[in-house]
């Protein structure tokens, strides 16, 4: 039964990724040249809140380090200076933690959104944002359904902040600096398809304790940011209002009856002009 | 306003061009009228906030915050100045496509307060972007986001402010006296206006397709993915009610402009815009009753929310929609230009109720806009009434075109 279980979990897994990511079943043959997705599994059960993986990734980045206090039950939020937090919560006398970054969804809302390119899903899965074509018109922030992009309302030369799974890094060969660092394996760095599998496991192995959903296998159809926790998500500050498919599939239907208005509304009207261009004689005599 | 004005365009043939200029930059008429006297002090300040908000960044003079990233000046003076100016696409339809004569007087000016709307309420996106200077990576091509629609609506502002200045162009000859370039421009109407009408059908729906993605962010009385439909349908409406009301300040304001022939023609023009204004509501409130059974909202009427719809609804659709309805027949212009209001403020209302009041309408802190960023707005507008009124008091919009133009038909 578990087996069962897990088997199915698993085809549908493959098959829900490679549909919704709108790649071909042929890109997860290991001899096709396409890479796999990479991807970021979050422990929640492992993690020891030390926020290790926040610090290092704004010495990484560049960025200042986080002073803040985190109090159980004070939702902190990424900001434009800090592209990932660790939330507590308070169970009994222990704490929870939950881990917030972009979620490099498979087909991002965000890059659907960016007229410029700016924001672009590599072929490796992260999302990155390139500051040379963004204009700054900040729709990607509309469109993201989790809130990930923030911009620096105050300055002249604002930059739009986010997670981009240390892309640098990746191409270097590294890792991206949080998981590097977390020292209770909290944070582990992977294919996509690889973490999903190891998530399954540990939710098979260990139902007790684990929730029986991995955050961000479905949701937004699919993302590379994957959690798993052993209480429910909306309790941990997760977003859960988000539907299970593919954000850019909702402006679709409309982008593609462009093409179809242009060829149809203009003859159309060339017609109806013709029809009408002899009436002035007629009007004029009404008058 | 003094009337040799309109002599000068058709003698200017012996003086210098440079002179004619000149003589045209400086002011006509009264210096200190009411309205100067408001605007003035409003667009000085406009523009030093503006100074400000690029010296200083966005948020020295905005509200907007990183889950409210677009707040007024998208949502009143893009969104909703883009519905009013949606007027043009359906006059220049009923007077070039349809050949109804009987609005050829109104045609002019409606197109130029399109084609002007377009380059301030569109123009005031360059200010609500934080790096304006990459502004032209879309433009030139070096980076298409083509399954942006933001992409596709930007693109149809700029090629459609192209064919309203084409449509509205043979009066920018006939003020400088250019008789062939006007011959010239006038034979490119037709395509303008065809190629016009498509581009307007489909930005108008773009600025609601704009919103699709944001699903879970507006109120779900507002979100449909029928926006699009809805925007494009209310347009026709938001742009006539314009003109209605336009038309009822420039009688006033120009009245020395308008022929008498003109001013007659008014009242069957006005039952006319009130009966298509009316038919349009109507398909309007049948769409979004549609839409409303379809999604299944009865449980969300009772809300403070679901009476704020109603309010929109009953307010400021149904109610104008039969003032449209009555007084096409019986005519009162009062209570058309009452109707026209109503249904002008239902379209800001309805505008804003999806990209400012419904969108995050559950956080905490919800976006209110600050005053500096209604100020910018107030100027924006204001500078459109200046160059409006600094373009009528000039060219052939309200006024007959020169004699020599009908000499040459
Ligand atoms: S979470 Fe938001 S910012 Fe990150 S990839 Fe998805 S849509 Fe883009
Ligand atoms: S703000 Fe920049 S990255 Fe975001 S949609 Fe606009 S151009 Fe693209």
């Amino acid at each position: 039964m578990g087996l069962d279980r897990r088997n199915f979990l698993k085809t549908m897994g493959v098959a829900g990724f490679t549909f919704l990511a709108g790649r071909s079943l042929a890109s997860d043959l290991p001899d096709e040249a396409d890479v796999e997705f990479k991807a970021l599994l979050y422990d929640s059960t492992k993690c020891i809140g030390c926020r290790a993986c926040e610090s290092a990734c704004a010495e990484a980045n560049g960025l200042p380090e986080p002073q803040d206090e985190m109090t159980a039950g004070v939702e902190r939020k990424t900001t434009e200076t800090q592209r990932c937090v660790i939330n507590a919560y308070a169970y009994g006398d222990t704490e929870i933690y939950s881990r917030h970054q972009c979620m490099h969804c498979n087909e991002p809302a965000c890059v659907a959104a960016c007229l410029t390119q700016a924001m672009y899903k590599t072929k490796e899965g992260p999302v990155i944002w390139r500051a040379d074509k963004c204009m700054g018109c900040r729709y990607c922030m509309v469109s993201c359904p989790f809130d990930v992009p923030k911009f620096e309302y105050h300055s002249p030369n604002p930059i739009i902040q986010k997670c981009d799974m240390c892309y640098n890094r990746q191409k270097e060969g590294k890792i991206p600096a949080c998981a590097e660092n977390c020292p209770a394996e909290a944070l582990i760095f992977g294919t996509r398809r690889e973490l999903l599998a190891e998530a399954r496991r540990r939710i098979a192995e260990n139902p007790d304790l684990y929730q029986p959903i991995i955050y961000g296998e479905n949701i937004a159809g699919g993302t590379s940011s994957l959690s798993v926790a052993s209480v429910p998500f909306e309790e941990l500050g997760f977003e859960t209002n988000i539907q299970k498919t593919s954000y850019p599939a909702l402006s679709k239907g409309f982008l593609y009856s462009v093409p179809s208005v242009f060829v149809l509304v203009p003859p159309l009207l060339l017609g109806i002009y013709e029809a009408n261009k002899d009436k002035n004689l007629e009007e004029e005599a009404h008058d | 306003m003094t009337n040799n004005i309109i002599t000068v365009a058709s003698d200017n043939d012996g003086k210098s061009i440079w002179k004619f200029f000149v003589g045209e930059l400086k002011p006509r008429g009264k210096w200190l009228t009411p309205f100067n006297i408001i605007s003035i002090p409003i667009m000085i300040l406009g523009l030093v906030l503006i100074v400000i908000r690029f010296w200083k960044g966005i948020g020295s003079i905005t509200n907007l915050t990183q889950e409210v990233p677009w707040g007024l000046w998208i949502g009143f003076d893009v969104v909703t100045g883009v519905a009013f100016a949606g007027g043009a696409y359906v006059l220049t339809f009923i007077v070039y496509i349809l050949n109804v004569k009987k609005y050829h007087s109104i045609v002019r000016v409606t197109v130029l307060n399109g084609f002007l709307a377009y380059v301030f309420y569109a123009g005031a996106l360059l200010l609500d972007l934080g790096r304006p200077w990459n502004v032209i990576n879309p433009i030139i091509g070096n980076n298409f986001g083509t399954s942006s629609v933001l992409f596709l609506v930007a693109w149809h502002f700029m090629l459609y402010m192209l064919a309203e200045l084409i449509e509205f162009s043979p009066a920018i000859a006939e003020w400088l006296g250019a008789r062939r370039v006007r011959k010239i421009l006038s034979s490119m109407t037709i395509a303008a206006v065809i190629f016009g009408i498509t581009l307007s059908i489909l930005h108008q729906s773009g600025l609601g397709a704009l919103y699709l993605m944001a699903k879970e962010k507006i109120h779900p009385l507002w979100y449909s993915e029928f926006i699009p439909v809805l925007f494009v349908v209310s347009s026709v409406f938001a742009g006539l009610s314009m003109v209605i009301f336009e038309g009822a300040i420039s009688h006033r304001v120009f009245f020395n402009q308008i022929s008498e022939e003109n001013h007659k023609k008014q009242h069957s023009i006005l039952m006319g815009l009130s009966k298509i204004c009316a038919v349009a509501m109507f398909a309007y409130f049948f769409l979004k009753t549609l839409v409303f059974i379809h999604d299944k909202h009865w449980n969300l009427l009772m809300t403070p929310m679901g009476y704020w719809f109603l309010v929109e609804i009953i307010g400021f659709v149904l109610i104008p929609m039969f003032m449209f309805y009555y007084n096409s027949r019986r005519g009162n212009i009062l209570y058309i230009r009452i109707a026209a209001i109503l249904t002008m403020l239902g379209i800001i209302i309805n505008r804003l109720n999806v990209t400012v009041i419904g969108f995050k309408w559950d956080a905490p802190n919800h976006y209110y806009p600050s005053w500096m960023e209604i100020v910018v707005t107030l100027a924006v507008i204001f500078t459109e009434i200046w160059i409006f009124r600094w373009i009528v008091t000039r060219m052939p919009v309200l006024r007959d075109s020169p004699k020599w133009v009908h000499d040459e038909k």
